[in-house]
């Protein structure tokens, strides 16, 4: 009985002290209804760590995150199948006119080069991956590695990932045909953490001890690198709504403005944008 | 057919919605199949898949299906006979029924949980012991192969049940033991369903999208041994999906739907006309 009075007590002065507060998720007392969100799988971790302190906040509202990569994104937005639809590229003309998209950036990321960690490899130039994905470098011994046929692997079209990595670091160069595809971050990160030759590129938010990000073109790909502008090959996330966003949706993307938001954006990896940007 | 007026009315209706949502989605499918073809035929009908450079090839993609789903069905079918007959008196009994359960699990799997488990434990497998990526033609052969195995095998299973049932006592009578009468004379009456479910294995092995999206490695080229990657016409579908809406590259997309349709449908009608060949024989 006591334990009970006392959590009770715990729980009110809790509330009371969120309340004194005024925590950016306040303002989504009493809402209901649900938001759906998907696209570009680098928002995921952001998207997904909202969501669930959104909902655990108030039961009331549902929020669904789900991948499927930009082009699924814009996709599903413009046809009205999600609330938000996110993109790891800014949206093309047609896209915005066909649709009447609204876009919010709220975060940087980087795109890495990435090996498996066994590989002895700690620096790459532009030209060495120019040249690995367009088939002219086959084996690790030629840039320097360990001999062996080099794995590659990429992402599939309309991949936001992709397109960045294409127009920046390998600068519309070439793709070989015998390029391995896989359809998101995860699967990437799971294809190279497994195989000793495999080369492949995330967004750096997903790098951790399973794969390696060796240096491109003498700079460390980290989100620092990617702020100040040392890095080139950067995008920015976005979140898009069909037309102005309103209610539920609305507050969901003030909220990842928010300074609660950017913490978010912050631990997931990302470099987090202002509004407005 | 024959009591027409004493089918329920929402059996009627059911079958008839049925059949006409399916009817539907085959005349849209064909449709789209055929503007795509129109608008860009020669384009499709090339080796090269690169958007960005007009290039829309969409041939490694047909010879990697058809590589993929026969050579699966292949091996698929043949453990399949296998397996029938191992259950069915050339295996112990206790192995007999363990081996019948397993199958019947095998059934329940969902095929993530195959390309899933195979991520990590078949492909390192075949990358360091043989060599390449390890997403190869060989490892989603050897995946889809178990994964039609059990549709197969319950299929031919049920036939061999009831021959077997049919024919026991004369053929003990005659002398035969049950070996015997297995390979002398269930195996041979019950032809026509193991042709049968040949088909269903074809068909299963053709379109299925998760397991050669997950292991063969979808890169746009010709397989030419087990262990290069390839893209099957329904992983290229998946992966497109996710492209810009219209255009070629969406267009072919429908071509491909239209490809997989008529193989199975020529399929099905090959099997069938097999089947009553056999059936007039027999």
């Amino acid at each position: 009985m006591k334990k009970i009075i006392v959590s009770m007590a715990l729980t009110i002065m809790l509330i009371t002290a969120s309340a004194g507060l005024a925590a950016p998720i306040d303002a989504f007392k009493g809402q209901k209804g649900t938001l759906d969100i998907s696209g570009g799988t680098a928002h995921i971790p952001v998207m997904k760590e909202a969501a669930k302190r959104i909902m655990s906040f108030n039961p009331d509202i549902r929020i669904t995150v789900a991948g499927g990569g930009s082009g699924v994104g814009v996709k599903q937005v413009g046809e009205g199948l999600v609330t938000i639809g996110n993109t790891g590229r800014a949206l093309k003309k047609e896209e915005i006119s066909k649709y009447g998209l609204v876009s919010f950036a709220f975060a940087i990321d980087g795109v890495a080069v990435v090996v498996n960690p066994a590989n002895r490899i700690n620096a790459l130039t532009s030209q060495q991956v120019i040249d690995i994905y367009a088939g002219k470098i086959k084996d690790w011994k030629e840039v320097g590695g360990e001999s062996g046929t080099i794995n590659v692997f990429g992402r599939e079209d309309g991949s936001g990932t992709r397109e960045v990595f294409t127009e920046k670091a390998i600068k519309k160069g070439e793709l070989a045909p015998s390029v391995n595809v896989v359809s998101s971050n995860g699967a990437m990160k799971t294809a190279v953490a497994q195989d000793k030759r495999a080369i492949g590129y995330v967004g750096i938010g997903y790098i951790d001890k399973s794969i390696k990000a060796p240096t491109f073109d003498g700079t460390v790909p980290s989100q620092e690198n990617a702020a100040n502008g040392k890095y080139k090959v950067t995008r920015n996330l976005y979140m898009n709504t069909k037309g102005q966003p309103e209610g539920l949706t609305k507050l969901f993307i003030d909220y990842i403005f928010s300074p609660e938001g950017v913490e978010i954006t912050k631990d997931s990896g990302y470099i987090p944008l202002p509004a407005g940007k | 057919m024959k009591d027409n007026k004493n089918t329920p009315i929402w059996l009627k209706a059911s079958a008839a919605y049925v059949s006409s949502l399916m009817s539907a989605l085959f005349i849209f499918i064909a449709l789209c199949a055929v503007d795509g073809l129109m608008k860009s035929g020669p384009s499709l009908f090339c080796s090269v898949w690169d958007p960005e450079r007009g290039n829309f090839g969409i041939l490694p993609m047909i010879w990697a299906s058809g590589l993929l789903s026969l050579s699966s069905l292949i091996t698929g079918w043949t453990f399949s006979v296998g397996c029938c007959c191992f259950i069915h008196g050339f295996g112990p009994r206790w192995a007999a029924r363990f081996l019948a359960n397993i199958l019947r699990i095998m059934t329940a799997v969902p095929t993530v949980v195959y390309g899933f488990a195979s991520v990590f434990l078949l492909v390192p497998l075949i990358r360091n012991g043989l060599g390449g990526s390890g997403f190869s033609w060989l490892t989603a052969s050897i995946v889809l192969s178990l994964l039609i195995m059990p549709t197969m095998v319950l299929s031919m299973d049920s036939a061999f049940k009831t021959i077997e049932a049919q024919t026991s006592i004369t053929s003990a009578a005659l002398g035969f033991t049950r070996e015997q009468n297995i390979a002398m004379v269930v195996l041979p009456a019950s032809k026509q369903w193991i042709w049968s479910s040949a088909l269903l294995g074809f068909g299963r092995a053709a379109g299925d999208t998760l397991i050669p999206t997950m292991l063969a490695g979808n890169a746009v080229q010709y397989a030419n041994t087990p262990l290069d990657a390839m893209r099957t016409l329904t992983a290229h579908i998946g992966l497109v999906l996710s492209s810009d809406v219209g255009g070629t590259a969406y267009l072919s997309l429908f071509v491909a739907g239209g490809i997989l349709l008529f193989v199975s449908i020529s399929a099905n009608i090959l099997f069938r006309l097999m089947r009553k060949k056999i059936w007039m024989q027999g």
